[in-house]
């Protein structure tokens, strides 16, 4: 087997580009053409997800497939719209330019599908039609004639159903085929005015080269459009170029982009009235019904949180038990390393950095599972935009838009997953803050922090559970209430530019299909571990070894620690830290909660000299008590635990969410900014408090 | 023939055809490609539960779009 592979050469292989609408069905019918064969990454430059696989023709033959983003249009809106555009163009040199084209249509919605269909059959690459979802238009009363459409496009035309395969077999056995003729010609009826103001466009960005000798003319359509967010490969000085094209053709032709738009609906029809007969009245549709509770004025609000409870509920109560597990398999490959490896430091490396290190980001991963899961599941059957219908208003009161509401959400429990959800915003500006302000919400790993300090602030049993609960609570609030006035500031002044209006399609409801919720899981999860577990890997070492060395003489881990570079820069950052009413023990225990925020309670026990447990915080929590300062005086107060969570709120510490940001924002300077703008914040919020509480008399 | 009106003042479930939409408005273009164009029948749905943004129905598929758009759009109410 591998001889033969190694002997078809790898030219010959065909590349065909999977593209269609958002909601048309388009992964699904990737991954049944594809299965596990599957490669998914990012284009070099921008944060795009690029996925390819591979399948076989009927006749043995492999096939390699491109799956594109889904876009309402060749003309690019967005980053994603604009990946699509320059690979069927042949203009980004990290893709090649596809052989052909299957571009799936969603037959219940043939008309606006047509749009961009009609947009790709110009391109003049030999194009397969897929009618998608027939399931969904004869439930719908439709009734398309398949054979028509095939005669006026010149293209094969597959009906399927590809959450059922059905239409698989056919749509394989076009692919193979030998020669697939170049499609029909849409004639769209454009006025003379604008034919010619085209037409010199075009000789314009010949005359200069910014489109090949031999380019389709519709890549200078593309490139005449406006508002678009900008086309691989064109250098500075093209631009100029360009943008006077643009200019003289608006000029010359007033709003010719809208008309062309109404030209090819016009197009499509005309010949829409011969391919499909709708039925009289249309009956209520399953969606129809469905969103009369789901987007009712009350039971939606009440479908909204009880979601919510179930997600938060599960994150909390189910991954509780694999967290468990998680922790014993690395406590006990840390012992079993430590049993077979003579003491030193070469042990220690292994088992106190990176295999602690390690294990302490990978205890999330069950948590980060369950909201993968969710996130996919409310992606698959259409919820997830009737959440963003119904949290529109709520979000767009500081600038995002109701599309910012799940990751924000999902960040109560981890940043991780929040961050990576962000990729259904459309706007890169939206992305960007949300991502921005996301890792505000308090996440689980803060709550050991505020439940050691709660504990130590009101040790006593007599003062009621409420006044507890109450604080836990204003501390969520006070990180919501950050990430909604950064999210205020940053709207406003950090980003310029438009905002484009939220125009969200709300899709059919359609039942999930898990083989591809499970596919992605799987490639965010390997994402996740990857990316975040090689900054996770080099932080833990460098976090140990500033806490081991230089080696002290005594045998007291406490004193070692004090003595470690750790140790020293906890003593330099005194001065600094003085203010909030922390010292340089407290001084430790942030620095190492760089790596992840809950290490600070096994920090703090190291310094103290406790013995750890996690079952029961008091042993700490009295200790921290005994605790005094050099006059005396107590060092913890209700006062400085108040102000250490308050630093903990704001604070961005967490290696994670810096590796995963990094990666969704394509560099180092947004995660750079977000650990500058929260530690800064998380810095003056716990002076605020402490010297206002200082100047009260507290 | 009734006179025209915003689209953002439709009556919920009432059904209207496009008049016109402004050229040259970031974001509309894009509506336009999406099928709401003048001569388009259309019908309002609903608002969501927040009054804002306004769900309809255009060319057989569910669209939401803000007030602050729906106010440049005009529409003629039908039946």
């Amino acid at each position: 087997m591998p001889d033969q592979a190694a002997a078809s050469p790898q030219k010959s292989r065909l590349t065909y580009a999977l593209v269609g609408n958002p909601n048309c069905g388009k992964t699904t019918v990737f991954n049944a053409l594809t299965g596990l064969r599957q490669k998914v990454g990012n284009y070099p430059g921008v944060t795009v997800e690029r996925k390819e696989g591979e399948c076989t023709s009927p006749r043995g033959e492999r096939i390699r497939l491109i799956d594109l983003p889904g876009s309402y249009s060749l003309n690019a809106r967005s980053p994603d719209e604009a990946v699509l555009r320059d690979v069927l163009l042949g203009r980004r040199e990290d893709t090649p330019k596809p052989d052909r084209v299957i571009c799936v249509i969603d037959t219940s919605n043939l008309e606006r599908n047509l749009y961009l269909a009609t947009q790709i059959l110009e391109l003049g690459l030999p194009t397969i039609l897929v009618l998608n979802m027939i399931d969904v238009a004869e439930e719908k009363g439709l009734k398309v004639d398949f054979s028509q459409i095939e005669t006026r496009f010149g293209c094969p035309v597959i009906p399927m159903q590809a959450n059922s395969q059905k239409g698989l077999v056919e749509l394989k056995f076009a692919m193979g085929k030998e020669d697939l003729a170049a499609p029909a010609e849409i004639d769209l009826k454009l006025s003379e005015d604008i034919r010619n103001g085209l037409n010199s466009g075009h000789q314009i960005l010949l005359s200069s080269s910014v489109v090949a000798a031999d380019a389709n003319p519709c890549e200078s359509l593309y490139l005449l459009s406006q508002h678009d967010p900008g086309h691989h490969g064109i250098t500075d000085s093209q631009w100029p170029i360009i943008k006077s094209a643009r200019a003289q053709l608006e000029k010359d032709v007033p709003a010719w982009e809208d008309q062309i738009v109404s030209a090819r609906y016009d197009w499509i029809h005309e010949h829409c009235e011969r391919f499909v007969s709708r039925p009289g009245e249309a009956k209520a549709s399953l969606t129809d019904r469905l969103d009369g509770i789901l987007l009712h004025p009350l039971w939606g609000w009440v479908t909204v949180l009880a979601i919510m409870a179930v997600l938060f509920y599960l994150i909390f109560s189910i991954a509780d038990g694999p967290m468990g597990w998680i922790e014993t398999f690395f406590e006990a490959t840390g012992g079993a390393v430590q049993g077979m490896m003579p003491p030193g430091d070469l042990r220690d490396l292994i088992t106190d950095g990176i295999i602690a290190g390690v294990g302490g980001v990978v205890i999330f991963l069950p948590q980060i599972l369950i909201l993968f899961f969710f996130i996919g599941l409310m992606e698959d059957t259409g919820y997830m935009a009737r959440v963003a219908f119904i949290m529109d208003r709520l979000m767009s009161k500081v600038g995002l838009n109701g599309k910012s509401f799940l990751p924000l959400l999902s960040s109560y429990a981890c940043a991780v997953p929040g961050v990576m959800a962000t990729r259904t915003i459309d706007s890169p500006k939206d992305r960007l803050i949300t991502i921005l302000v996301v890792p505000l919400a308090s996440c689980s790993a803060r709550l050991p922090v505020y439940l050691l300090m709660i504990a130590t602030m009101i040790p006593s049993e007599q003062i009621p559970v409420l006044t507890k609960v109450g604080l836990m609570v204003s501390m969520y609030f006070l990180g919501t209430f950050g990430a909604f006035v950064f999210a205020w500031l940053f709207n406003r002044g950090l980003m310029k530019g438009e905002s484009s209006p939220m125009i969200l399609e709300l899709p059919s409801y359609k039942a999930p299909s898990f083989k591809g919720i499970f596919l992605q899981l799987w490639e965010r999860t390997r994402i996740f571990i990857r990316r975040a577990g090689t900054i996770i890997l080099g932080i833990s070492i460098l976090l140990w070894a500033a806490a081991t060395y230089p080696k002290s003489d005594s045998e007291d881990p406490a004193v070692q620690l004090s003595e470690s570079i750790a140790g020293k820069v906890g003593h330099a950052m005194e001065p600094l830290i003085k203010p909030l009413g922390y010292d340089w023990k407290m001084g430790i225990g942030l620095l190492a909660s760089f790596a992840a925020r809950e290490v600070f309670v096994s920090t703090m026990s190291i310094v103290y000299s406790v013995e750890e447990s996690d079952e029961d915080i008091l042993p700490l929590r009295d200790r921290l008590l005994a605790e005094t300062r050099p006059d005396g005086s107590a060092m913890y107060t209700p006062l400085v635990c108040l102000s250490l969570m308050v630093f903990y709120v704001f604070a961005m510490q967490c290696m994670s969410t810096v590796a995963i940001v990094k990666r969704e924002t394509n560099g180092w300077k947004w995660p750079l900014f977000q650990v500058g703008y929260m530690t800064a914040t998380a810095y003056f919020a716990a002076l605020l408090v402490y010297q206002v509480g200082s100047l009260l008399g507290y | 023939m009734s006179d025209t009106q915003k689209l953002s003042d439709l009556p919920t479930g009432q059904y209207a055809v496009i008049v016109s939409l402004p050229h040259g408005v970031a974001g509309l273009t894009r509506l336009r490609e999406m099928g709401v164009l003048p001569g388009t029948k259309i019908q309002l749905i609903r608002r969501a539960p927040l009054g804002d943004p306004l769900e309809i129905s255009v060319r057989g598929s569910l669209l939401s779009l803000r007030q602050q758009e729906a106010e440049l759009i005009e529409i003629r109410p039908t039946e």
